[in-house]
Order: C-alpha cells, then structure tokens, then sequence
C-alpha cells in the first residue's frame, strides 16, 4: 500500500472492521466487491444500511450486488477512478464543504493539490468517466453531509498501472472530510487472501524487512545484521525483484532459481504464457506446496506441506489484527508444517555452504514450535512487539502497532496524529490504462473473484459443495454485447487479448456494462489471467488485472 | 439511558433502561430457558418457552420480548410457569419426530435438552404429524421441515445478519412451514450458503450436508482457529472426528465475525482432506540420477523412467537435493540469481522464515507474494 504510505507514513486499514460497521454514517465502496470477495465485511455493510440507515455509495463499472443496498450507484468507466475521485473532491472544494480545521492542523501540502483538483471540474470529469453530472453532485453531498464516512476498496482500486495514485486520491479525500482517526472513518483497503497482511508485514516484500523496515536503510541492515549473525555485507541495501519483476529476468536467463511457497504463480500472475515459459526456463523451482497445483508441472522439487489446519501459528487479518490458528488435525503421509521445512532448509543450506554465520541472539534455526518464532519477530518488528503466543491464548485481541506486552494495540490508526506527523496531500493526475480497447480488441476485460471460490481455485475447486454449486469459469457478458454476438444465454464464448484465449460458458447479465466482460482467475480451463496484461504500477509494482482489451466472439 | 432497579427471583438487580427481562437475566447469570431466542439475533416471542411471571400481572410473559421497568418483580420458575412451559413443548413435540437416537442434533439440540428439562416424555397430543420430503437439492444445506419448529431463527439470520431474506415463512397455523425464495428451493432463492441460518437453527431442522453421519457432537474435537481464506480473518471452530473435519461450528467471540461466516469458511474446509494432498516430497527423476535437466519440449513425466518423472522421497533426500542444488546456482551465479514467493495463505511465522531464508541465508532481497494484495 504505497499510496498510503505516502500519505500518512503506514500502508494498511486503518479502522476496525466493528467501528467501521458501527459507527460509519456513510460508506464510499470503490473497487470492492465486498459481498463476495469479502463477505462477512459485505454482510455487515449491508446490515449497517439495513438496519441503522447508512448511506452506501458505490462506485463499480459493475452492477454488483451492493448496488442493491446503495442510495447511489456510480458507473464509472473502468480505469477513470482517479478522476471521479478528483471531481467529488472538486465539488465539495467548490462548496466550501471541506473539514478546514482539519487540513489545518493535520496536515500540509493542500494548496499544490488543489491546484490540481481545481483542474477537474465536473463536465471534464462526467466526460472522462462516463458518470452524469447530477451523480457526482449528489455523491459529494452525500459525503459532505455524512460524517463519518467510511473509504473501503480491494483490488478494484489498486490492480491498475494508476493503483498508486488511485490510493493517494482516497487517502486525499478523506483527509479533506476530516474522516481520518475516527471510528467509523478512515481508508480501508480490505486486504485479498487470508493472511496477505501478515506477510507483508513480515518483510514478504523485496524492500523491506518485517515491518516495513526498509532495506536500503544502512541502520536497519545492522539492526538485523547483528540480529541474524551477520556482517553488515552480507546484507543487501538493493531493493530486489518483484514477482512479477522476477519473471521476465527468468525468461532472459538472469534468475536462475525460484522458491515457491503456498502460491500458484501460473494461475495468480498476470499473462500466463509468459510465466509457463518463465518456469520453463530457470534451472531450478522449488515448490512448497498442499496440492500439486497449476505451477507443479514446472517445479523440479515438490515440498509437501500442512494445511492451515495442521499447524499452530498466527495469521494477520486485514484490520491488522493477530490471531491465533491452531493444529486440528495430522497432515497426510510425511507432509510437514512449512516452518519445519523451511528451517530444515535453512540448516542444510548453512552447514554445506560457503556463506559465514556467526553467533547471535537470533542466527540460528532450530525452533520447536511457532510460538518461538514468534518470539523472534517480536524481538526484530517493532510493530509487532508486544506479541506473544502468551498474550494471544490469554484471549488478547492485538491490531498493530503492539509497542510493547503491555500495549493493547491499535484498533484505529492516526488518531490525533498521523504515523510520519502531518498527512500528506498529494496532487494526482488521470491517466488512461495501459491497454485501452481499439479496432482489433474492442472490448474492456476486467477479473477477479466469485463468492464461491478463491484465488487460483487450489482450495475450493477440491471443495465438494463449492464446485457443485459453482463448477466452471463463466463470463459475465452485457445483454447488448450477447445480442450483438448472437449469443442465447447458454452459448460458450472465446475471448482474445494479444496474449492468449480462453474459452467459457457466457452468463448474460446486467452486472457488466456493454463494451466490458468480466472474468474469474480460479479455473485453470479458463484463467482469466491468460488474457491479462504484465503492465505495472511503476511504484507498487501491483499488475493491471483490471482492464485490458480483448475481442470475444461466440464460439 | 437510565438504569432500572427490580428483583428476579427475589435478586435486586440493576440493569439499563430499555433491555428484556432475559437480558437483564442473562447478564445477572440467572437462566430463563429459551427456544425461538438467539442472543446474537433480534428476539421474535414466538415459543412462549421463556415464560416468566411478573408480580401483580395475571398473565405470563416471554421474558426475550418483555421490558424491565422500576420495582418489577420477576420470577422465572414457579410450578405454574414450569407447568406453562411443559405444555409449550409438549405441543411442540406432538408434531416432531421422536427419532432422537438417530437425529444428526442430538446432544445438541434445544429443543432435545428441554424436553429432558421439563420431563416430556411422550406424544401427549395425538394429531396429524407432518411428513415432509427432506430434499433440497442444494450442496451444502439439509433442509429436514418435519423438525422445524417455526422458531425463525433463521429468518432473522438470514435477513438480519446475512441481509438477503432468502428465508421465509409460507402460510399459517398447521400449514406454516420455512420455504426460500419464491417457496423454491435453497439454490433457486438469493441464498449465498453463508450458513447463518444452520449456525442457528435450534433444532436439526438445518444441518450441513457435510456433516451428515460424521459423527455426534460428544464425540468432536473442537479447535478454534482462523478462516484460511479470505483476509477478514473469521474465527471458526472446527470439529474433529478421527483426524477428520466433520464440521465447521460457529466462534460466537470471533473479534472480526462475531460468529457469521461465508461460504467458504462455513462450509469450504474438506480440501484439507482430498486425495490430491501431496503426503510426500516428490524430485524429478533427473535430480536423484545426478543428470542434466531435460529442455523443456523433451519433458515427459507420464512415461516411466523419462527424466522428468516425479519421484517421492524422503525428506532427508528432497531437502538434501534442495540444499545442494540451490548452493550450486548462488555459487555460480550469486545470490541475485535466486527470488523466493511466499505465501499470504501461510503463517506470519512461516513468512518472516521466509524472508530470513531469503535475506540472512541465501542473501538477496529478492522476495516478494504473489497477489500484492
Ligand atoms: S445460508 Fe445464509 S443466505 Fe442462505 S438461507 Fe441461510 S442465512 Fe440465508
Ligand atoms: S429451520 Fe430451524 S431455525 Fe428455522 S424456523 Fe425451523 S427450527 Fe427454527
Ligand atoms: S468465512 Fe468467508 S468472510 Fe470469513 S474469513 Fe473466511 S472467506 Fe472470509
Ligand atoms: S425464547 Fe422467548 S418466546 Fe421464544
């Protein structure tokens, strides 16, 4: 999440998702689909309307099922969310309904952006986004007069090569409202895969160690060089490659190894041809993994591990919350933890190897259990200090920042104070995606996610229930767009990009507008990430699943 | 709000303005039996279960839908509300089955543990039973009528808590029973299986598919843990039979979920146990020869013997090969030769493993998870 870092010097949810289901008097859902990706938050969204009267807007070039609950329904045109956003904040600056006292004292850098937003005056912004006039108007009354409102968004807003600046668009209209540090307030990007949170937080990202350390901070890199028994050179100050970085070096020969744990590159990563001959190409994968997934047939080794039901530890959920997960069963066979695996690596790999490792507090790698791991990254991420399995088992309930075993966490971020001091406004610009549609691809494809599975499908496609009631990919398809094609409702359609072809049932529906299609990644037949394009975000490096240009045909 | 002073049972108590009497009740610990009642849905008073007396008032009340006000005097178990509360059941029971001994509910069942509680033995009320049909065609949800009690829990579940109102009730009086939709069935109404409604039912009127013959609730193991699929990070139980996952149970204390869950947790978890689960490590049949690997057009893993053939291993050999062979490319081609992908479905502790892997071991920052979000 740089966008937010940027802003106000810490990148994740900064409210609770009780506070923000409690006391939000509006909510402004952009880019989520919340009901099916995140559904017990869609639940407690809808229970909010229902039930106390919150104001929903939601802003989706689909009709998704929120829209339901929604006083308004803003369709904008895929990729223009950072100028429906600057035209909201446009109109509330026009209206002298900005929270003054607010940009005031907490933050600074408001005149160069509204330099900016002054630019974006309604009848540019309803042209560039498709949205009436009258919409945009009623959307900044609604969030004018409802405070506080609450900004939620996913993958919709940050899977663009603009997710940087969509973010910083977000984080600028809530400091504008005042919003941010209250309950039911705040930016809430509602974090994808059960424990996305805790991996970034634990240094899984190639600029940081854990908690968003970054490598190139020569005091940092002694920190854990002293920590982990090493020389200061021995640790890189290069920030290192992205997954998605990692294979396009793969396939010019420059990345020679790849160690996979739990994730299925051929069916998460963008343009799949392009990752096959990837994997195809490099001396050595190294799979850890439960099922022999998509991306096995390219490992050289398959490393059998646990199931989230086999192992103690803790995951970290998306209002930053630690929590505990705890063995139920025995894993198949000889299938071990992944920690296990890890550290049995680990020892083989320093004792045969050339690389120094002295003594100290944190060198070594025999560990009994999780909880003295987590020991060890209390000790080195100081937002997770006061962590501990102890704390945890006792029934604690932790959200980071934990400073210490007697701190009780931080269920609301930047209260009174944002993490780097002031928050930060930041001037952003509208700029088109990447792969616009044209004569040869007339048509904008967007991916994500259905309720009834996840991700590449490894899980709930070996679900019993969840593949009977949703068995194989389909593509949403507008009724104009099927009418055109000649498509009657159970016809299969072939959609094309200028990197690959699938084919899948068409459901003809309301949800899409015309001049788009939707696709789902979780089916391997029909991967909607054979069709997607690798162009990134320049800062966050997060690919553009959102939109890219495609032809479809009925088959 | 005020506070109210008042006695249940001769107990004074002091409790807030506005609450019921099993409210007041329940944070006082003094147990007034319930049926239709659910403390995580809005009180309906439809089972008449929860009767209580009320000094100076000739009728009983339900104390799930009665307010508490200044000086009332409560009490919950005086032979004339055991009487009335007997005679509830034994009209709810004369239109149920008696097939406890192979009821998916048993030992937990409301209704069941009432029955025991007030003595009701027997059909005392000879009539007409009904005798539904038990076939949802759904995947996930048994739908069993003959043992609803039209408590509606689940209608409220379902349209309070889930906000989609695929549950109603259809007709009155004898007629009435819980039908979705359109009076269709679970998979042709706006049902989204989060399970709510199951997680409620009182009775084995609702119970998952999965669970069917899997074992009884006094045999279960029960863990509570965290949801492994999405990132709200619901809390669920799990209930263990023989090293199986017969059954998710909802975490009432669950920070983030309160007990709700979606599909995919409430009835997502038999992937842990299918066939395909990788039981052993496995190397291409290169690595074991010592051998060069084979390109990638002359990969053929399906015939026996070709190099690229998996073999399983132990872990001494698979970690063994592991070691060596990531050596032998940082040796010759140094540690920004090598990236690592971990996992946001593993554990925090696995993933700063990861990344000492990576950075104190192997050497690079070249790390990173797959879905960037
Ligand atoms: S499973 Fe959920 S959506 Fe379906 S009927 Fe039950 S409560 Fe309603
Ligand atoms: S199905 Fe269960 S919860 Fe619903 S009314 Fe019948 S007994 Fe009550
Ligand atoms: S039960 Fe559903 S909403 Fe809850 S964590 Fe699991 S996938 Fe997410
Ligand atoms: S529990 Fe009070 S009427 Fe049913």
């Amino acid at each position: 999440m740089v966008g937010l870092a940027t802003a106000f010097g810490s990148g994740a949810m900064t409210n609770s998702i009780d506070d923000i289901a409690d006391d939000a008097q509006a909510f402004f859902v952009i880019g989520t689909n919340t009901t099916e990706n995140h559904p017990v938050i869609g639940m407690r969204i809808r229970q909010a309307v229902r039930q106390r009267g919150a104001k929903l807007i939601v802003a989706d070039p689909r009709k998704i099922d929120l829209t339901n609950f929604a006083v308004l329904h803003l369709r904008h045109k895929p990729g223009t969310d950072i100028a429906l956003v600057n035209g909201l904040m446009h109109i509330i600056l026009a209206n002298g309904w900005e929270d003054k006292e607010f940009i005031k004292n907490r933050t600074e850098g408001f005149d160069d952006f509204k330099a900016v937003v002054d630019e974006y005056t309604p009848e540019r912004v309803s042209e560039i986004t498709g949205v009436p006039l009258e919409e945009l108007q009623q959307a900044a009354e609604i969030l004018a007069q409802n405070k506080p409102t609450a900004v939620l968004w996913a993958m919709g807003i940050t899977q663009h090569t603009t997710g940087v600046g969509n973010v910083m668009s977000l984080a600028n209209l809530q400091m504008m409202l005042g919003n941010m540090g209250v309950p039911g307030g705040g930016t809430n990007p509602l974090r994808g895969q059960n424990n996305v949170q805790g991996a970034c937080d634990l240094g899984g990202l190639p600029n940081v160690y854990p908690g968003y350390q970054k490598v190139t901070s020569p005091e940092i890199r002694s920190d854990y060089a002293r920590a982990w028994g090493l020389s200061d050179e021995q640790l890189s100050l290069e920030v290192g490659l992205t997954a998605t970085e990692m294979m396009p070096l793969a396939l010019e020969g420059k990345l020679k190894a790849i160690y996979i744990l739990g994730e299925d590159p051929l069916m998460s990563e963008p343009d799949t041809n392009h990752i096959r001959q990837a994997m195809e190409t490099c001396d050595l994968v190294v799979l850890q993994e439960i099922f022999p997934s998509e991306t096995a047939p390219y490992a050289d080794v398959l490393l059998s591990g646990a199931s989230f039901a086999e192992k103690d530890g803790t995951f970290t959920n998306t209002e930053r919350r630690v929590q505990l997960v705890h063995k139920a069963v025995e894993s198949p066979g000889i299938a071990r933890p992944d920690w296990w695996i890890v550290s049995e690596l680990a020892k083989k790999i320093l004792k045969e190897g050339k690389r120094q490792i002295g003594e100290a507090a944190y060198s070594g790698w025999d560990y009994q259990n999780a909880a003295e791991i987590l020991e060890e990254i209390a000790a080195l991420t100081p937002i997770y200090a006061g962590v501990s399995m102890q704390r945890l088992e006792n029934g604690e309930t932790l959200q980071w920042p934990v400073k210490d075993q007697d701190h009780p966490g931080t269920p609301i971020l930047h209260v009174g104070q944002f993490a780097r001091g002031l928050g930060q406004f930041t001037p952003v610009e509208h700029i088109p995606p990447v792969e616009m549609p044209d004569e040869n691809y007339p048509m904008i494809l967007s991916t994500g996610r259905v309720l009834y599975h996840w991700h590449g499908g490894q899980m709930t496609r070996r679900s019993k229930g969840l593949l009977e009631i949703y068995p194989e990919a389909l593509i949403e398809v507008s009724e104009d767009d099927a009418e055109r094609m000649g498509l009657n409702g159970s016809r299969r359609v072939r959609v094309s990009s200028r990197r690959g072809t699938i084919e899948a049932q068409a459901m003809v529906t309301d949800r899409v507008p015309p001049g788009m299609v939707y696709a789902n990644f979780h089916f391997p037949e029909a991967s909607a990430n054979e069709l997607t394009i690798a162009a990134l975000d320049p800062v966050a490096k997060i690919p553009e699943y959102k939109v890219c240009a495609v032809k479809v045909e009925a088959v | 709000m005020g506070k109210v002073n008042f006695t249940i049972d001769g107990k004074e108590i002091q409790a807030e303005k506005g609450v019921t009497i099993l409210q007041a009740a329940r944070q006082e610990n003094i147990y007034i039996p319930i049926l239709c009642d659910h403390p995580a849905l809005p009180p309906e008073g439809a089972c008449r279960i929860c009767l209580v007396e009320i000094e100076g008032q000739r009728a009983l009340h339900p104390a799930c839908t009665y307010p508490i006000s200044e000086g009332m005097a409560v009490s919950t178990n005086t032979p004339r509300i055991r009487a009335a509360r007997k005679f509830n059941l034994e009209l709810l029971i004369s239109d149920h089955p008696l097939d406890c001994m192979t009821c998916e509910a048993a030992g937990n069942c409301l209704l069941q543990d009432l029955a025991y509680e007030y003595d009701v033995t027997e059909d005392r009320y000879e009539g007409t039973k009904h005798h539904y049909s038990v076939n949802d065609p759904n995947p996930f949800i048994q739908v069993d009528r003959n043992k609803c009690i039209l408590c509606r829990r689940c209608v409220r579940a379902c349209r309070e808590v889930n906000g989609v109102e695929a549950i109603s009730v259809f007709y009155r009086g004898f007629s009435a029973y819980i039908g979705f939709g359109a009076d269709s069935s679970m998979d042709n109404s706006p049902c989204e299986f989060c399970g709510s409604c199951v997680a409620v039912c009182p009775t084995g009127a609702l119970w998952p598919k999965l669970s069917l013959g899997e074992g009884r609730p006094w045999q279960v193991d029960r863990i509570q843990t965290t949801c492994p699929y999405c990132g709200v990070g619901c809390q669920l139980i799990l209930e263990v039979k023989d090293n199986k996952i017969i059954k998710v149970d909802s975490a009432w204390d669950g920070p983030s979920n309160h007990g709700w869950t979606c599909v995919k947790g409430r009835f997502g978890y038999d992937f842990v146990h299918h066939p395909d689960r990788l039981d052993k490590p496995r190397v291409r049949k290169y690595l074991l020869d010592g051998k060069k690997k084979p390109a990638a057009e002359k990969r053929k893993p399906e015939i026996e013997g070709d190099p690229w053939q998996w073999v399983e291993v132990d872990w001494e050999t698979a970690l063994g090969i592991t070691a060596d062979k990531m050596l032998q490319i940082r040796d010759d081609h140094g540690s920004e030769s090598m990236g690592f992908l971990t996992s946001a479905k593993c554990l925090n502790e696995e993933n700063y493993l990861m990344n000492k892997l990576a950075r104190q071991v192997i050497g690079t920052n070249s790390l990173d998870h797959c879905a960037r979000l």
